[in-house]
């Protein structure tokens, strides 16, 4: 049985927990908005950007001098994993459910004799790869001193993975991100984005269009363009998720916290009364004995 | 008068304008081309250079570098991946602009390597005409 003291510093101390993760739960509510605002605001250019993509794919598909990242190197031995989570923890199952995606992507290429190379974006995710797929990482992309993420810091990205199936070290390049759904409610999704796949059924406007240059060109032009847009759009989905994720989180953890108070408390005031109890009937007692 | 198009202007971040406009100046690759309603549909890729919308409140420009423009009979939609207002171009923004295409030309793979030049010196082009006003 605790004493009463450790009794109260118990409470004190659940207290202050429960008002940082209520300051924690208000922040990532503040910055849940400005992320879902810059994810807002970049949507308009890659839908325009997706849109054309489609119709141009759909033109020069199949065509034997389509651009490589369009058509791919011709096989599908070594994968390049983009993992893209959070600098932060605190934030639920946002960090393991996108490692666990990419574990069990990474385990089934390698049943099928594939190779695997893995490029981390975002402490957490590295962490937690780092033991069984340490051996295959190619490299980090450190994003911690990022306030907010701008298209740069996607190009960048966008240019390094480029590089490697440039280069023939990698043959196909797949993205991993949460995408967000709602506050309570983000979706961990793998996305090939080399070679680029495009929706077939909508390819089908392209003979209205005037090309200048010339089709293939424009192609050529757009296609890493649209890798750092899916990367752009995927680190901004990425963001909003991880604050959503720790609002809900650091939500839980406040009930939590509220509910140890409360228990700790009646547990506080029946000890209290039993020594009192204890007190009076000492004395009594004492005096009858008189 | 011809009738007015739909001009917007969006960048990967943002939106950047969306007006009526009564006609675009657009810096294709293959020069410059003016787009006006009724345009035929036509799809272009930009070089660094300078846009301008004629608009009823004005001639409003932007410096562009890279991106593409998608131009129909009712408007004009370009994806510029760096799209800045004209006035808002200090010369520190031109003179990074430059540096950067100087750098990624510098990393540029040699079957890439006349490409980027090409951008380097439009860009440097870009910056001169727009100090010298």
């Amino acid at each position: 049985m605790p004493s009463l003291k450790d009794l109260k510093n118990r409470i004190n101390s659940v207290k202050n927990t429960r008002k940082i993760t209520k300051a924690m739960q208000m922040v990532a509510a503040a910055k849940l908005r400005r992320a879902q605002e810059a994810a807002e605001a970049a949507r308009p250019y890659a839908e325009r950007m997706s849109a054309v993509m489609t119709s141009l794919a759909g033109g020069v598909a199949g065509s034997p001098d389509a651009p490589r990242l369009l058509s791919g190197s011709g096989n599908d031995q070594t994968h390049l994993l983009v993992v893209m989570t959070a600098e932060r923890g605190l934030c639920g199952g946002f960090n393991s459910s996108i490692a666990k995606l990419a574990r069990t992507k990474a385990q089934e290429l390698t049943a099928q004799g594939k190779t695997v190379k893995i490029l981390t974006v975002g402490k957490k995710g590295r962490e937690q790869l780092k033991r069984d797929w340490g051996h295959a990482f190619v490299g980090h992309i450190d994003l911690s001193d990022v306030k907010r993420i701008g298209y740069a810091n996607a190009a960048d990205i966008a240019r390094q993975a480029t590089a490697y199936f440039d280069n023939g070290d990698a043959d196909v390049v797949t993205i991993f991100f949460s995408r967000f759904q709602s506050v309570i409610s983000q979706t961990p999704t793998a996305q090939q984005i080399i070679p680029a796949q495009f929706d077939e059924t909508e390819g089908a406007a392209s003979s209205l269009y005037e090309y200048e240059p010339s089709e293939e060109a424009i192609l050529a032009d757009l296609l890493p363009r649209n890798v750092a847009t899916q990367i752009f759009t995927a680190l901004l989905e990425n963001g909003a998720s991880e604050q959503g994720a720790r609002m809900s989180a650091m939500d839980n953890a406040t009930r939590n916290a509220g509910d140890m108070i409360n228990k700790l408390t009646i547990q506080f005031n029946r000890s209290r009364q039993a020594a009192i109890t204890k007190e009076l009937i000492e004395i009594i007692s004492g005096a009858e004995a008189l | 008068m011809a009738g007015n198009l739909q001009f917007d202007l969006v960048s990967p971040e943002r939106k950047l304008a969306s007006v009526s406009a009564t006609e675009v100046q657009i810096p294709a690759a293959e020069g410059e081309m003016t787009a006006m309603a009724g345009h035929s549909p036509t799809i272009t890729t930009l070089r660094p250079g300078i846009l301008r919308a004629v608009t009823a409140e004005g001639v409003k420009s932007y410096i562009v570098t890279g991106g593409f423009a998608d131009i129909s009979a009712a408007g004009v939609t370009v994806l510029a991946e760096r799209a800045i207002p004209t006035e808002e171009a200090s010369n520190s923004v031109l003179d990074e602009l430059v540096a950067e295409a100087r750098s990624l030309a510098d990393a540029a793979l040699p079957e890439d390597k006349a490409h980027a030049e090409k951008i380097v010196s439009d860009v440097t082009a870009l910056r001169d005409t727009v100090q010298k006003r």
